[in-house]
Order: structure tokens, then sequence, then C-alpha cells
């Protein structure tokens, strides 16, 4: 029921995450061109002032986790949390054209066989690029649904080998007060980090996203690469990231350094765990009046449930 | 200059209701209305505690007919920021909204500054002056309770306390500081000051 699926998804885009990579093996030993094609915009809309955004080709296959409504661009990309451009919601669209995001390098080490440092492009370039329309949920209690391109970060950890030590992976995003206006002031204690459990991390619906609406990410959204996790609080899809580290122990996180009280490590989106001063019962959808209930993880539950199994969510909150 | 003060007053009010009207509010309006009159609520509150330092420094006397007329507007701004909360938070739904008030601290620090303002709003006028006398004054002195919440309310809402909500608690903090001050001061009190000064 919460996932549905257009005529054109198969199953195994959702379900089976064995079939789901197999497929994608299939499709990178084929060498397909469209593959190759699908990485070289994300090198050509990461101008200077990040503002012309590319369109992405080969996007292969969609995934449609829900049939609301999408925001539409101009909301996407006029209203956002990126404390690094300022506090204030039109901040990042106003001040984030500044942040060079080519070349843009991305660090994949900790406990894993094969720790590199990729270029954007190569770091994407083996990987089928997919849509996915997923719910996003801030911890303020307003909604968007939100049509990201991406591939699954297990595709991207897959390559590096974890360990079998590897329990947790951490991220981290750009530290550049010259192009990042807000991280002068000590709002947040910087660079911004995030973490997930290593099941978390691998699960089908966790993406990294570099794109929305068929075209390169805006940076006020986290170009050129950032997390979605749609069945936790956006502020844990962290944005811009510089670094993806595998780890033994649970990470630190931006927000919970900040006030441990209100964020705790998993911020699975839960309707009766109001640990911030928000409400987190209700929710109001962007382009919407009036508020909705809001779901247990996002109204992912069907996919992600099983994981928190036994787990005490008020106080794991 | 009265037309003038209530135009500059109102300004706020008329340039979100313009915004609204023509589409220019951000992708969510209702954090905007409800932002924009909170405040302004806020900022009028502590415009109307201003004028009595103001009158004390300057002695400019005529200033004080102004100070209910700001309470007034402070007053405008927070019902229509209330009604926001009423309408688009809560949709009408009181019980629930009184669950709010009784969960959430920063709510229930609001909706304390709000009810505190409207006995003072009911007895503005000059005929509940007059029947309450002396009683009006002490009954007028809600407002610093009222300010105070508002400033927690504020603090407690925001993510990260910075900015603004710092700015006004520390306004209102000078501004009650000087009313303490003030009632200390040398010489504020004739026969206090004899007495110091035969002590001495």
């Amino acid at each position: 029921m919460l996932i549905r699926r257009s005529p054109d998804v198969r199953s195994s885009d959702i379900t089976d995450e064995r079939l789901y990579l197999r497929r994608r093996e299939f499709m990178r030993l084929a060498g397909s061109a469209a593959l190759a094609a699908a990485a070289g915009p994300l090198v050509a809309g990461g101008g200077a002032e990040g503002m012309t955004q590319a369109e992405l080709s080969g996007i292969k296959s969609k995934v449609v986790t829900t049939d609301e409504k999408w925001n539409s661009f101009e909301d996407i990309t006029s209203y956002n949390n990126f404390y690094e451009f300022g506090i204030g919601k039109d901040d990042p669209a106003r001040y984030a054209g500044r942040l060079k995001t080519s070349p843009w390098k991305v660090k994949i080490d900790g406990l894993c066989a094969k720790p590199a440092e990729y270029l954007l492009e190569d770091l994407i370039k083996p990987f089928e690029l997919e849509e996915r329309i997923y719910r996003l949920r801030c911890v303020e209690a307003w909604s968007m649904v939100i049509p990201w391109v991406g591939i699954p970060l297990s595709s991207i950890l897959k390559r590096a080998e974890p360990t079998a030590k590897a329990t947790f992976v951490e991220f981290t995003t750009l530290l550049r007060p010259s192009e990042m206006p807000g991280q002068n002031e000590a709002v947040l204690d910087w660079p911004y980090r995030e973490g997930l459990r290593m099941d978390e991390a691998m699960h089908p619906l966790t993406i990294v996203a570099v794109g929305l609406y068929g075209k390169t990410l805006m940076n006020q959204n986290g170009a050129p690469l950032r997390l979605v996790v749609p069945w936790k609080y956006g502020f844990k899809s962290i944005k811009s990231i510089v670094r993806i580290r595998l780890v033994d122990r649970m990470p630190q996180t931006a927000w919970s350094v900040a006030n441990p009280g209100w964020y705790g490590f998993y911020s699975n989106v839960n309707p009766d765990v109001n640990p911030v001063r928000w409400d987190q019962s209700r929710e109001r959808r962007l382009g919407t009046l009036f508020p909705r209930k809001t779901q247990l993880f996002n109204g992912y539950g069907d996919q992600v449930a099983s994981m928190y199994a036994g787990l005490d969510l008020k106080k794991y909150y | 200059m009265k037309p003038t003060v209530f135009i500059l007053a109102l300004a706020p009010f008329l340039w979100l209701l313009y915004r609204a009207l023509t589409g220019r509010l951000s992708a969510n309006p209702v954090e905007d209305i409800t932002l924009t009159t909170g405040v302004w609520a806020l900022r009028f509150l502590l415009i109307t505690l201003a004028i009595t330092p103001l009158r004390r420094l300057t002695g400019w006397n005529a200033v004080i007919q102004w100070r209910r007329r700001m309470g007034l507007f402070a007053f405008f701004y927070a019902t229509l920021h209330f009604l926001t909360y009423l309408v688009f938070d809560q949709v009408f739904d009181v019980p629930h909204m009184l669950a709010d008030v009784a969960k959430r601290p920063f709510i229930t620090a609001g909706f304390f500054a709000f009810v505190l303002m409207v006995p003072l709003a009911v007895t503005s006028t000059k005929g509940w002056i007059r029947r309450l006398g002396r009683r009006w004054q002490l009954l007028h002195r809600l407002v610093y309770f009222s300010a105070g919440a508002a400033c927690l309310h504020f603090i407690w809402k925001v993510k990260v306390v910075i900015g603004e909500p710092v700015y006004y608690a520390a306004i209102l903090g000078a501004l009650l500081a000087f009313r303490v001050l003030w009632r200390f001061r040398p010489n504020a009190n004739p026969r206090r000051a004899t007495a110091r000064a035969s002590a001495s």
C-alpha cells in the first residue's frame, strides 16, 4: 500500500535487493553507453554559479513510493534548510550560488578493503541513475514530495568493500567557509556530519542523489551529491558530501552534538515521539494550508520497520 | 503625526497582506504569516515598554499618549499570530490546541503571553481606566510578564539560539533593568536620601 508502483516499474526496483543489484550488475557488464552519458552532465552542471542545471540522461528506472502530487521545482529549490548558507529558508537559494562544485572529490575510507578518493564523475560512472519519488519530512513539521535522481548508497559502499568490522557509516559535508558563509557563524560544529547504521545505509531506499526533476542538483539542495533517507527527518539526509567513512562505532552527528536532548542518532520519523519542540504528530505538506497526520517512518514502515524490531523507539529517537 | 504613526504601525500587516495576495510568500506561507505577526507582536510589546524609559530620560512627557496605542498594536499582531496558529495549525480544534499548550513549553509560553494581553486590551479604554483607578496601573503591570513569556516563546521556538530572539530578550532585559535602576537611583526618594545623608 505504501509503495505504489507505476506500470513501468519492475518489482525488483523496490523489494528484492538481491535481484535489484544483480540487474544493475548486468547493466554494468553490458557497458551501456547511456550509463557513461549519465555521469557526463554532473561535470558540466557543477558550474561556478551552480545556477544552470544540466539535464541528466540515461535515467533507467523509476521507483515511485507515493502517488501524491510532486512539489514544484520552484518550491523545492527556494525553501531549504542548509545552514552552511544561513539559517533563513531563503538563504540557501540566495547564497549557495557561489559554491564551486566542480571539480568535486569524495573520499571513501575507513573499515573497507578499497578506500579511495574519487572525482564525482568517476564515483557515479559505473552505476545507473534512477528516479526516486520520495516524501521528505522535515523535523520542523513540513514535508514535500520530491522526484530525486540518484543511485543506491549500497552500490557505492559495496565498491569500497566494507570489512566485517564496519557497523556504521559516517558522512561529512564540505568545509569551505569562503564559499559557505554560514560556516563563519558558530551555529553548528562545522563541518556538518551525519551517520547511519550499516543496515540503514545498505537499505534499498537509501540513495545518494545527484539530481532532481531530471536535472543536476542545485547548490541549495546539496549539490553535487547528497544523501536521501526518506524514513528519517530531513536533517539526516546530509548535503554536499565530501567524505564517507566506514566505522565501527556510532558516529557523532552535527545536530545531536548541538542539542542531544532534541536530536538522536536515529531520528526516524515518528508521530509519537516529540523530543524536539515541534509537534511531530502532524505535518504541513508544502503547497497545502492545513496539516495532515504524520506516518511512522514517514510511511515507509513496510520497508524499514523490521530493522528496528526490538528497539525502543522512544528511547532511541 | 497620529495618522503617520498609524500607517507605519500597520505597514507590516499591509505588506504581509500584499505579499499573500500576490503570491510573494515562500513555499510555506503559513510559516511566513506566523513568523511575521509573532515578531511584530513582540516588537510592539518592546516599543510599548520603551516609552516610559524614553519619557523619563528625555522629559518628553507627551510620548506617554502612545504607550497604550503601541500596546494595542502589539495585541493586534498577537491576535493575528494566535489566530493563524488556531486556524492553520490546530484547524479550530480547541481541545487539541489546549493539549498542545499543555504539552509543548514554547507553546505554553506563547499562549500565556497572549492570554495576559487580553485583559490589558479590554481595559485599555478611558472608561476602564477611570473605573479601575489605581488598580489599573497594577493590572497593567501584567505586560511585563507577557513580554517575558513572549521572549521565552521565541527563544524556545528556534533550533539555534542566535540572532533576533536573543536581541529581543536583551532589549527586554535592558528595559526592565532601567525601571529597577530608576526606582533605586540616587535621590529617587527624598526621604531615603535624607535618611542616607543623616546616617553618613
